[in-house]
């Protein structure tokens, strides 16, 4: 690996000139921090890094890293990035995004990337809300929720629960942090990226602008006790039970990675093509 | 030991009148100078009717190339298998083929047909009438017999045993003739009818019995020898109860199969191919008819080239999932059909503002909605051509028969490469699930592949202008210029812009590249040739000439109806298009340039090339179409008739 080869990498050397189009305050700054702080500690040489994302404002975070990086569709985040990991398993992908992308329009594909698990990091900045498009419930919003237009009654509908879901799923790594609390979060990210399968971490990320009373997260957040669980049932009595506020690493289990096809370089078209001789 | 002959009864058809059914049995009669097929000498079944007993009259034999043959039958009862050894076996006696199928919307076990035509010369039609009909049983027969136009000179054997016979064929006029396939069955070989109907169709149909054998040998050598030596009875019993068996022994010394540079290939196998030989090395698809047996091919293979494929979750997945590939890297072809293509609007769009090449391939069977999923229609290229939002250039081709299938893919490749855009490539049912005998396809013309970025080039601008509108693509794990690709409008270093200099910018470069690109003459197949052919094209279309115009799968029977107009003195030029967008609207006007009338000919409802053509100024405002949907094809008989109702029409 040319990783040896490269001078040691500050956290600021992973970000790009580019400024966020972020509100102030906003948590998503946070996760672009802690980010660059776990890439510099693990100091993976910048161009072997592709950072894949959907749409949204936490899905803008690639371009704000000096990385490779895929702005794609509203949703399809896991999927350019399991295409990508599958063609060049060389290449650490991350994949970055919020809860109406990864959730709501992008929810099949998140169940589908927890059972493949491929080796990719998930990365969810959850608000709890649409912030690009100025507020609407997302499915992490509580269904009481009456502050948007669209359902001013509220959504009526159970809250999503992401880590259970993705248990049940298949995931074998599941966490969750926040961004009040970057140096946990960092270290989430580490570790995220080291496990050798599709690695899901929540986090938990204010919006200042669209859901103010978030900024009252910092005194709900608590560590989750008992965690990480190692067996899938535990882990299911914890995630189903806990109040979404519980951080920390949740589940960790090392499961057979996905295993396309064994690739035989060697074999030539001419041999392909001479099936069809007569 | 000859089995004997059981009679058909035909009493519940007594008296119905011989009339030809089908489209193209009712035209059997425009082309002056009648039918080259002679007329068998084996009675109809008014006159079978009239004398309902046993009879052992020798089946005639039928020589006249082409032939077009169809083994019928339901209930899983082998009669594809039957046409895949058939096929097989005409290109062991040295002819071309063409095997087509229908099956019906049954997982299993449903009606099924298969239908060969073969000869001499390369097919891509499957021409206009059944000449010799088959039916395994006649239960369902009624769903396809429409796919099957039989005329009066047409030869229909069934077994008696295989139930009542449909007033459709008796209406048809086609002369009837009684098999004892079952006896025969159940006498040599434990009942494997289909294969009799093999020995049996393959006598009749004068090919050689060690051609058939071998055929079979080779279709059936997965399923292991027992099943080999079985279907060698059966076949010999068939073949036996045509010649006797006297003349089996006597056929098979006389017939060592040809060793020839030919190919036996699918439609399907031919895209796969294609696009293997143009580089993709990655796929990711969801299953759906007629795409699956692409994919199907495809899953095995690639792995043998470093390459694979992933079974996606749904088509929005399969077309990031290419798209993500090919960002890094790996050319990547994706496969669907209609209703995946609708699904994948937005990732092609995708691909179109990030520059990321693709190609999707789209196998198109009937629509709208869920549709016709078994059988095919050329309905798609209004999506294909207009179905992304905003102004969104890109590719569209079309295969134009099965060996092109492979040309056409390969090219496709390569171009979206060169070029750094998606390419959607219209296929259909009829070409994908349709088998060959063909030359080896030729391979695409070699072309620069994508453009990479140069190593130290400083301050990395993935977008930039450039003379030809292609910018270098940086490949992840390139040191020196990282970049994000980006589906909102952008700047030329790939950050999100909403100014309407860098909109207009983008928007000129997405376009320019496209049509600067010199495409070379194989944008079209003009009068027979893989190009439109400089020489024929200096001739122009002859002057007061007619000059007809199609796209991909019809264009065989549009070739074999000029053919035939020739014949009889007309002056035609064929134009078929494999590249439709963008549309190279110069060679294509020269082309027409000179005609004297103009006709569209294509497979969907409302003449969706006609108009595509019109929009773009190409057609002359005298250009007429022929238009009609699937799921039955273009038959070159109603090409012919509609040439000649064309008002005005100029005869040399
Ligand atoms: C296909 C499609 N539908 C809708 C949108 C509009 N849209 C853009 S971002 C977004 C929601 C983003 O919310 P979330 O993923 O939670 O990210 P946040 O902005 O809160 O960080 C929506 C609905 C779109 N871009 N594309
Ligand atoms: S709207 Fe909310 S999520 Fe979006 S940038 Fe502003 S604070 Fe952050």
């Amino acid at each position: 690996m040319d990783s040896t080869a490269i001078p040691s990498l500050g956290a600021r050397d992973y970000k790009s000139d580019l400024k966020p189009v972020w509100c102030p305050g906003c948590g998503h700054f946070a996760v672009l921090s802690a980010l660059t702080r776990t890439l510099a500690f693990l100091a993976l040489p910048k161009h072997r890094i592709a950072v894949i994302s959907g749409i949204g404002c936490s899905s803008r975070l690639p371009a704000y890293l000096d990385c490779y990086g895929f702005h794609g569709l509203h949703g399809r985040a896991l999927p350019l990035a399991t295409g990508l990991k599958a063609a060049r398993p060389d290449l650490t992908v991350i994949v970055t995004g919020g809860d109406g992308d990864g959730f709501s329009i992008g929810g099949n594909h998140f169940l589908h990337a927890c059972r493949r698990n491929l080796d990719l990091t998930y990365i969810v900045m959850d608000n709890q809300v649409y912030g690009m498009t100025k507020g609407q419930a997302s499915p992490t919003t509580r269904p009481d929720w009456r502050r948007s237009r669209l359902t001013p009654e509220g959504t009526g509908m159970q809250r999503f629960k992401p880590a259970a879901i993705a248990l049940a799923a298949g995931a074998g790594f599941i966490a969750r942090g926040f961004a009040g609390d970057p140096n946990g979060l960092s270290h989430l990210l580490a570790q995220a990226i080291e496990y050798p399968g599709f690695a899901f971490v929540q986090v938990l990320s204010p919006c200042q602008t669209f859901r103010p009373e978030s900024r009252e997260w910092k005194t709900r957040v608590h560590p989750c006790a008992g965690a990480p669980a190692r067996d899938p049932a535990t882990a299911a009595q914890l995630m189903l039970t806990d109040d979404g506020m519980a951080l920390g690493l949740l589940y960790a289990q090392v499961l057979p990675p996905f295993e396309s096809q064994p690739r035989l370089e060697g074999d030539d078209l001419a041999a392909i093509e001479a099936e069809f001789a007569l | 030991m000859v089995p004997p002959v059981v009679a058909l009864v035909f009493s519940d058809v007594a008296g119905i009148a011989s009339t030809s059914v089908g489209r193209t049995g009712a035209r059997d009669g425009i082309r002056p100078g009648a039918s080259p097929i002679p007329r068998p000498s084996v009675q109809t079944n008014s006159e079978l009717a009239d004398r309902p007993h046993t009879r052992r009259d020798p089946l005639p034999i039928r020589h006249e190339r082409p032939l077009a043959l169809a083994v019928t039958g339901s209930g899983g009862n082998g009669a594809l298998t039957a046409g895949m050894i058939l096929l097989a076996a005409v290109a062991r006696a040295g002819l071309y083929g063409l095997l087509t199928r229908s099956a019906g919307p049954q997982i299993r076990g449903g009606e099924s047909a298969a239908m060969l035509r073969f000869g001499p010369e390369p097919l891509a039609c499957i021409g206009d009438r059944i000449d010799l009909l088959l039916a395994l049983d006649w239960a369902n027969h009624l769903r396809f017999s429409e796919e099957l136009p039989l005329a009066r000179t047409s030869l229909v054997l069934a077994d008696p045993a295989a139930g009542t016979l449909p007033p459709v064929i008796a209406a048809s006029g086609a002369a009837l003739h009684p098999i004892a396939l079952r006896a025969a069955a159940r006498r040599y070989c434990d009942g494997r009818t289909n294969m009799v109907a093999v020995g049996v169709v393959g006598a009749v149909a004068g090919l050689p019995l060690a051609a058939l054998l071998q055929g079979a040998a080779e279709s059936l050598a997965p399923k292991g020898e027992a099943i080999v030596t079985a279907a060698t009875a059966c076949i010999r019993a068939g073949f036996a109860v045509v010649h006797g068996e006297a003349t089996v022994t006597a056929a098979e010394a006389s017939c060592p199969p040809a060793a020839l540079a030919r190919w036996n290939i699918s439609g399907n196998e031919a895209a796969g191919l294609g696009a293997l030989r143009g580089g993709v090395r990655f796929v990711a698809a969801y299953p759906i008819t007629p795409a699956s047996d692409l994919l199907e091919w495809l899953a095995p293979r690639l792995p043998r080239l470093g390459g694979l494929l992933i079974q996606a979750e749904d088509e929005l997945a399969a077309i990031n999932m290419v798209i993500g590939s090919s960002f890094g890297g790996v050319p990547a072809l994706t496969a669907t059909s209609g209703p995946g293509l609708s699904l994948m609007s937005e990732g092609l769009g995708l691909a179109v503002a990030s520059e990321t090449p693709i190609v999707v391939a789209n196998v198109m069977r009937g629509g709208p909605s869920t549709g016709i999923p078994t059988k095919s229609e050329q309905a798609d290229l209004d999506l294909a051509l207009y179905g992304l939002h905003g102004d969104a250039p890109h590719l569209v081709l079309a295969p134009l028969d099965i060996a092109d299938c492979a040309f056409t893919f390969d090219w496709a490749t390569r171009l979206t490469e060169r070029l750094q855009v998606p390419a959607i490539v219209l296929s259909d049912q009829a070409l994908g699930q349709a088998r060959a005998i063909c030359d080896p396809p030729p391979a695409a013309p070699a072309l620069a592949g994508r453009e990479r970025a140069v190593p130290g080039a400083g301050g990395y601008a993935r977008y930039a202008a450039s003379i030809d509108g292609v910018s270098p693509m940086a490949v992840p794990g390139e040191p020196g210029h990282m970049y994000t690709a980006e589906g909102l409008e952008h700047n030329a270093r790939g950050t999100p812009s909403s100014m309407a200099a860098d909109h207009c910018r983008q928007l000129d470069k997405r376009w320019h590249k496209l049509v600067a690109h010199n495409y070379g003459p194989t944008w079209a197949d003009i009068d027979g040739c893989l190009d439109s052919h400089p020489a024929a094209l200096l001739t122009g279309a002859a002057p007061g000439g007619l000059c007809l115009i199609t796209w991909g799968s019809s264009r065989g029977a549009v070739v074999e109806a000029a053919e035939r107009l020739r014949r009889d003195g007309w002056l035609v030029r064929v134009i078929a298009l494999r590249l439709l967008a963008p549309l190279q609207q110069a060679a294509l006007r020269a082309a027409i340039a000179g005609a004297g009338a103009v006709l569209v000919v294509e497979l969907n409802h409302r003449g969706q090339l006609f108009r595509y053509l019109h929009a773009q100024e190409v057609l002359p405002t005298t250009a007429r179409v022929l238009a009609h949907p699937g799921p039955l094809p273009l038959r070159p008989a109603e090409i012919i008739a509609a040439v000649q109702a064309l008002e005005d029409a100029p005869v040399a």
